[in-house]
């Protein structure tokens, strides 16, 4: 008996093993491996040979040491392409998620005050775009923006304008793209928060004396800021290393780091500089990526 | 009393203006005869002729289904076990690591994955073709399942699953007979969420696909980067029908579920009594 329970035991040890060892192996050959690969890669130097750059594994340990350097990040220094990509980049997605910020609350409150049979539908209505291809809503917007576009159109006839504003491949067409595509993003959370927050605090609120207005700022911004920073997150992080809205929207007026990235690879051949430009940007991603997860945390804890 | 108050209203439908006019006349416009995409000049559903007869677009459409149905499989297989991992595993070596991998692909650029899994590819001497993008599928959308699923896994009373055991079942059977019903709704959502993403990705098929394999987004790309074409209008007009018609007859079909499981309840609760 005692021998039986001792087997099934080491068999439920094995299956548990099993279990955990086939996602874990997985992501570790074809998530973890491959950045070291990006990494290593990094600081080897450019070869004429495919793969285009010089291996630095097959003449051991010591000489792949030694031909390690920091060439390629010194590179990136000594031309203003790069540093003018990564704050260009920042400085686009931090511009776009303060938009879709302010696009987005106002429409959370709308759906979260709305009456509680539309709520579905409306909810529907936000999501139903996030499962229509990315690709298919940044073209789109090429149809809209450009010179003799829906916009133009419109507004020459409207005669608020008397010539055709330049909107295709600028940084504001890169804006509305990125608002456009990552909306729902930004409407969720704060949604979910403003869903849950009690109606009986903003009443108190008004009961002691505050104006409405007064009310939303001190009461209900305070209690979805969950919402909003989670939000905002969602917004911020992919938009950083973005490449389709840039490279359809934005044209040769705008620069990107994701964008960058894809042209060292793919029009340049090299890997080396593409992989630096990588690793760079992953450092740049770490802040914002730890705060999401300790705010996602919080709140995690919060609910209990 | 729930105010519908004009600033409401006017957010709500200036932001859906917003969300779905663009798309409105990209529809409008794929039945426009001129080739001029943004000037209408009648009625038309010639576009329409010329993408079916383009056997180019048609095979990318092969290649992409393919893609998207092995990956969000695999991924959907993939992405339980590790949400099972996550919250019925207990502890167990490098745990933090392993739900680190989960949800760091969740927020890692395009670009970086796509990237790093092609050098992981070449270093490996692998062709490049429908199996690399699979496989590259599969890695990032097996972490939005596992989300997906372990949200629900970790609602779900766990009093069930240990009942199944204390009477008897294996922990095999447990989980296919109780606990697989249970989150059987959210492995669905999974396999979808992945089978989308799949069907969307246009980067990481770039960095991972061969010359022999063209995916749908690759194909579209190619083309809108010359322009506006009103091939592609029709194009995204199919795509657009078939998401629209997809995510509405879901949520009807949940909609319904949710009804009828209410109907049970009452009538377990009018039995009991």
């Amino acid at each position: 008996m005692e021998r039986h329970g001792r087997r099934l035991a080491s068999a439920m040890n094995l299956r548990r093993f099993f279990l955990i060892a086939v996602p874990y192996g997985w992501l570790l050959a074809l998530f973890l491996v491959p950045f070291f690969i990006v990494f290593k890669i990094s600081l080897s130097d450019l070869a004429l040979a495919i793969p285009p750059y010089t291996p630095t594994m097959k003449d051991g340990i010591g000489q792949m040491l030694s031909a390690f350097d920091f060439e390629n990040f010194v590179f990136l220094t000594t031309d203003d392409l790069y540093w003018k990509a990564y704050l260009s980049s920042l400085q686009i997605a931090l511009i776009s998620t303060v938009l879709a910020l302010l696009v987005g609350y106002p429409m959370a409150y709308g759906m979260a005050r709305a009456p509680e049979e539309w709520r579905p539908t409306l909810m529907m209505l936000v999501i139903l775009p996030f499962w229509t291809s990315f690709l298919i809503r940044v073209y789109a917007w090429v149809g809209i923006l450009s010179n003799e576009g829906f916009l133009n159109q419109f507004l020459l006839w409207t005669g608020v304008i008397n010539e055709p504003l330049t909107i295709m491949n600028t940084t504001t067409a890169v804006y509305i793209g990125i608002v456009y595509t990552y909306l729902p993003f930004m409407i969720l959370p704060i949604y979910a928060a403003l869903d849950r927050l009690d109606e009986s605090l903003i009443e108190a609120a008004e009961d002691l004396g505050c104006s409405r207005s007064k009310a939303f700022w001190l009461v209900t911004v305070p209690l979805s800021r969950n919402g909003i920073i989670a939000g905002c997150f969602l917004v911020f992080i992919p938009a950083l290393g973005e490449f389709v809205i840039p490279s359809l929207l934005g044209g040769s007026g705008t620069l990107m780091i994701g964008k960058v990235l894809f042209e060292e690879f793919f029009n340049n051949r090299d890997w080396p500089v593409a992989s630096v430009v990588a690793v760079i940007l992953l450092l740049i991603l770490i802040v914002p990526i730890i705060l999401f997860q300790r705010n996602q945390q919080r709140q995690a804890e919060s609910d209990t | 009393m729930r105010r519908a108050s004009w600033f409401n209203v006017t957010s709500l439908t200036l932001g859906f203006a917003f969300l779905y006019l663009p798309m409105v006349l990209l529809v409008i416009y794929s039945f426009n005869s001129s080739k001029l995409v943004t000037v209408w000049a009648g009625f038309s559903t010639q576009w329409y002729g010329e993408l079916i007869r383009n056997d180019a677009f048609l095979d990318a459409a092969l290649v992409t289904l393919k893609v998207a149905v092995a990956s969000s499989t695999l991924a959907t297989i993939l992405g339980t076990m590790a949400a099972y991992v996550l919250v019925r595993g207990g502890r167990f070596a490098g745990r933090t690591l392993f739900s680190g991998m989960i949800y760091a692909p969740l927020v890692m650029p395009e670009v970086i994955t796509g990237l790093s899994l092609l050098l992981l590819f070449i270093g490996l001497g692998m062709d490049r073709g429908v199996l690399t993008i699979v496989l590259a599928h599969t890695t990032f959308s097996m972490c939005y399942v596992s989300v997906v699923v372990s949200s629900r896994l970790v609602s779900f009373d766990r009093s069930l699953e240990e009942a199944a055991l204390d009477l008897g079942c294996s922990p095999f059977d447990a989980f296919r007979l109780v606990t697989l019903p249970i989150i059987a709704p959210a492995v669905i959502s999974g396999w979808l969420l992945a089978f989308t993403l799949s069907l969307d990705d246009l980067v990481i098929a770039s960095f991972t696909t061969g010359p022999s394999s063209t995916t749908l987004p690759i194909k579209i790309w190619s083309a809108v980067r010359l322009g506006v074409s009103p091939e592609i209008n029709a194009l995204s007009t199919i795509m657009i029908g078939i998401v629209t018609v997809g995510v509405i007859s879901a949520s009807l079909i949940s909609k319904r579920n949710a009804v009828k499981a209410q109907q049970d309840m009452q009538a377990a609760e009018r039995g009991a009594t």
